[in-house]
């Protein structure tokens, strides 16, 4: 049990690569925070820091109020959790589980009593005796968080610790971590790149992206007010459709027509003089087949036509796809970033794709150039060149304290 | 490999090559061994089967201390100079595999200069300093050469196990709280085991081979090697040359190696497709 304090901590490594900037978050006892960012922004090497695999350059790292800086991985009372589970081949699961108290010199015992404890939790009472290559890979996955709470730890890391399960297994297991969690109630940091893991799991997401750390908070508010167009393109999937926008006159032009402006907006836009160029951005959820919506919510967006090139029904929602000119610059490093983590790079797909998630209701077939329907009361504008979501201060008046 | 079909002519054709490559190989091996069998008289006999068998040879050759003594020698040497080189080997094994460090490709260059270096233009510099140190004519001068030959094999074949072991473990070896020391003995040594035979092996075969130093840097059977006592058996007169027990001399010494193969080819083989972690 405790919290954990990151102070500007940061990671340069003797070729003068900035691995991690200036990272500061302070982890309550008990809390389930989340590492999060596209491959290569930092995460991993933050969270070797906090098991003290990795030195750390500049800032502080407390936990439990102490300064762990130059302590050892073994002094800092932490359990860690690998992305390949790293399990011993030459040991049996007993033994795996049992090796860091023996380490310890506990009494066997204690070391027998508590092995059989987490086995029973993990339900691995009957594979006790198995080497790990003997075992499926969930069970894999098991014996490693099993190795990791027989040692009652302080502090859980983990990195990446489903990405080697196949789907299926993942979603299961995902749901057993967050049992785990609540049940021991131990803090736990947690190292993935997968956003639906993230937002499913913890208590409060970190989200990163080269090194530096974007913005933290709940799910739900990286969800709804995300601090910048890295931030909003990352969360939520399908992800974010960016276009271009042109202020002009009270409204805002995009390739989805005139979109208007609300008085609040219009004046948070002003001050931050950003100039007439703008890029806008619409969640798939927040457009409808322009049918299907009440008349009385019809105001609160704009209605326009596009061909529908694509249509694909999951039963409980309905995606379509359409092309847009979104007059969107290629100069944007924050959409190139997102544009090569989703493999939109790979697979040649235009950034002018705009997803669109519809009600299953919806008449909608492919080809036709059907009329659709885009909320703008929860539509967010961002700087082109900071990338800086203008739209957030006119929720709270003052911009949310920006991390970068 | 469940589609491949081999015809008849391709069956045969590998069965030829294969013939010829494993006879290359054991004619000479049944030769010496069908000479160890056969009487003095009968040397010069060109069949390989001896007309006439006889073990005089092998009880020649046991019964004097001529031979025996180098044997122990041998195996002394060997298995002390192989424990050495091996416990070396591996820990520098793993600093070139694991760690990065100033001057490292200078080791690993060193090391291969070593493993390349003419052994004979070693001998007259390194039999001055024998003498002059008091090693010559005695164990630690066979040895201390034999380790520092042995080091450089020994250093690339552990480098190679010690880098396909997954650096996570030994990370969380460190994160269950082993200190570095901990992390070599317990986790990375013991998956290591089978590189270590490997090498074990690599490194006795030489030692037990190895001819020149032993040769150059003995005088009396106190420290000689069984190859090098070979050279000096004599015949029965002044005029006969010992061919039998010669040849005799050479099976027993050829007997420790295949043991040594068999007994370890499992374990090397098991060595070779462990090791999977990952699911």
């Amino acid at each position: 049990m405790a919290e954990i304090v990151l102070d500007n901590v940061t990671k340069r490594y003797p070729d003068g690569a900035l691995a991690v900037d200036k990272f500061s978050m302070d982890i309550a006892d008990g809390e389930f925070v989340i590492l999060v960012g596209p491959s290569g922004c930092g995460k991993s090497t933050t969270l070797n820091m906090i098991a003290g695999l990795e030195d750390i350059t500049e800032g502080e790292l407390r936990i439990a109020g102490r300064v762990v800086n130059n302590k050892s991985p073994k002094d800092r009372d932490i359990a860690m959790v690998f992305q390949s589970y790293a399990l011993y081949p030459h040991m049996t699961v007993r033994q795996n589980m049992g090796f860091a108290l023996k380490l310890a010199k506990t009494p066997q015992a204690t070391i027998d009593e508590k092995v059989n404890e987490a086995a029973r939790i993990l339900d691995l009472t009957q594979h006790l005796d198995r080497r790990p290559a003997n075992l499926s890979g969930g069970q894999r996955q098991r014996v490693a968080m099993g190795r990791a709470i027989v040692r009652d730890p302080a502090v859980f890391l983990m990195d990446e610790p489903l990405s080697n399960l196949d789907a299926k297994l993942r979603v299961q297991t995902r749901t057993e971590v967050s049992r785990l969690q609540r049940r021991l109630g131990t803090t736990m940091v947690y190292v993935t790149h997968d956003q639906t893991e993230a937002m499913t799991l913890g208590d409060r997401l970190a989200v990163m992206r080269t090194g530096l750390l974007q913005q933290i908070g709940s799910p739900h508010e990286l969800y709804e007010s995300p601090l910048n167009l890295f931030v909003a393109g990352f969360i939520g999937s399908p992800a974010m459709n960016f276009m271009a926008g042109t202020l002009a006159e009270g409204s805002l032009q995009t390739a989805i027509g005139n979109l208007p402006l609300t008085p609040a907006l219009r004046q948070a836009l002003e001050r931050a003089n950003v100039g007439r160029q703008v890029i806008v951005g619409i969640r798939p959820e927040n457009f409808e087949d322009a049918s299907l919506v009440k008349p009385e919510l019809r105001g609160h967006g704009v209605t326009f036509h596009a061909t529908i090139e694509v249509v694909e029904s999951m039963g409980s929602d309905v995606f379509v796809y359409f092309t847009q000119e979104s007059g969107l610059s290629a100069g944007v490093d924050q959409l190139a970033d997102l544009a090569e983590d989703s493999g939109k790079a790979d697979t040649g797909a235009s950034d002018e794709t705009v997803t669109a998630r519809l009600d299953a209701a919806t008449q909608i077939r492919e080809g036709e150039n059907a009329e659709l329907w885009a909320d703008v009361r929860t539509m967010h504008v961002f700087d082109p060149k900071s990338g800086q979501n203008l739209s957030l201060e006119t929720e709270t008046g003052t911009p949310a304290a920006a991390a970068t | 490999m469940a589609a491949v079909t081999t015809t008849p002519r391709q069956k045969a054709g590998w069965g030829t090559a294969n013939f010829v490559v494993i006879a290359l190989a054991m004619i000479p091996v049944l030769w010496l061994a069908s000479l160890s069998f056969k009487t003095p008289a009968a040397v010069l006999d060109p069949s390989l089967i001896p007309s006439q068998w006889t073990l005089g040879n092998y009880s020649q050759i046991l019964k004097t201390s001529q031979f025996i003594r180098p044997l122990i020698n041998s195996i002394g040497i060997g298995l002390i100079a192989t424990l050495i080189a091996v416990l070396f080997a591996s820990m520098a094994a793993y600093a070139v595999a694991r760690l990065r460090f100033p001057g490292k490709g200078v080791l690993i260059g060193m090391s291969l200069l070593i493993a390349m270096f003419p052994a004979i233009a070693l001998v007259t510099p390194m039999f001055n300093i024998e003498r002059s140190l008091g090693l010559f004519n005695t164990w630690p001068g066979l040895i201390i050469p034999y380790v520092a030959f042995g080091l450089p094999l020994g250093i690339y074949t552990l480098s190679a196990f010690f880098r396909e072991i997954p650096w996570e473990l030994e990370k969380a070896a460190k994160v269950d709280g082993a200190t570095p020391f901990q992390a070599f003995t317990k986790v990375i040594a013991p998956l290591a085991a089978p590189g270590m035979v490997t090498t074990a092996i690599l490194v006795f075969m030489f030692c037990w081979n190895e001819f020149l130093f032993a040769i150059s840097f003995t005088s009396t059977i106190a420290s000689r090697t069984a190859p090098a006592s070979i050279a000096y058996f004599s015949g029965s007169s002044q005029f006969t040359v010992p061919t039998g027990p010669i040849a005799a001399a050479a099976v027993v010494i050829t007997i420790p190696i295949i043991i040594f193969v068999v007994f370890f080819q499992r374990r090397i083989v098991a060595g070779l497709t462990s090791g999977a972690v990952k699911g």
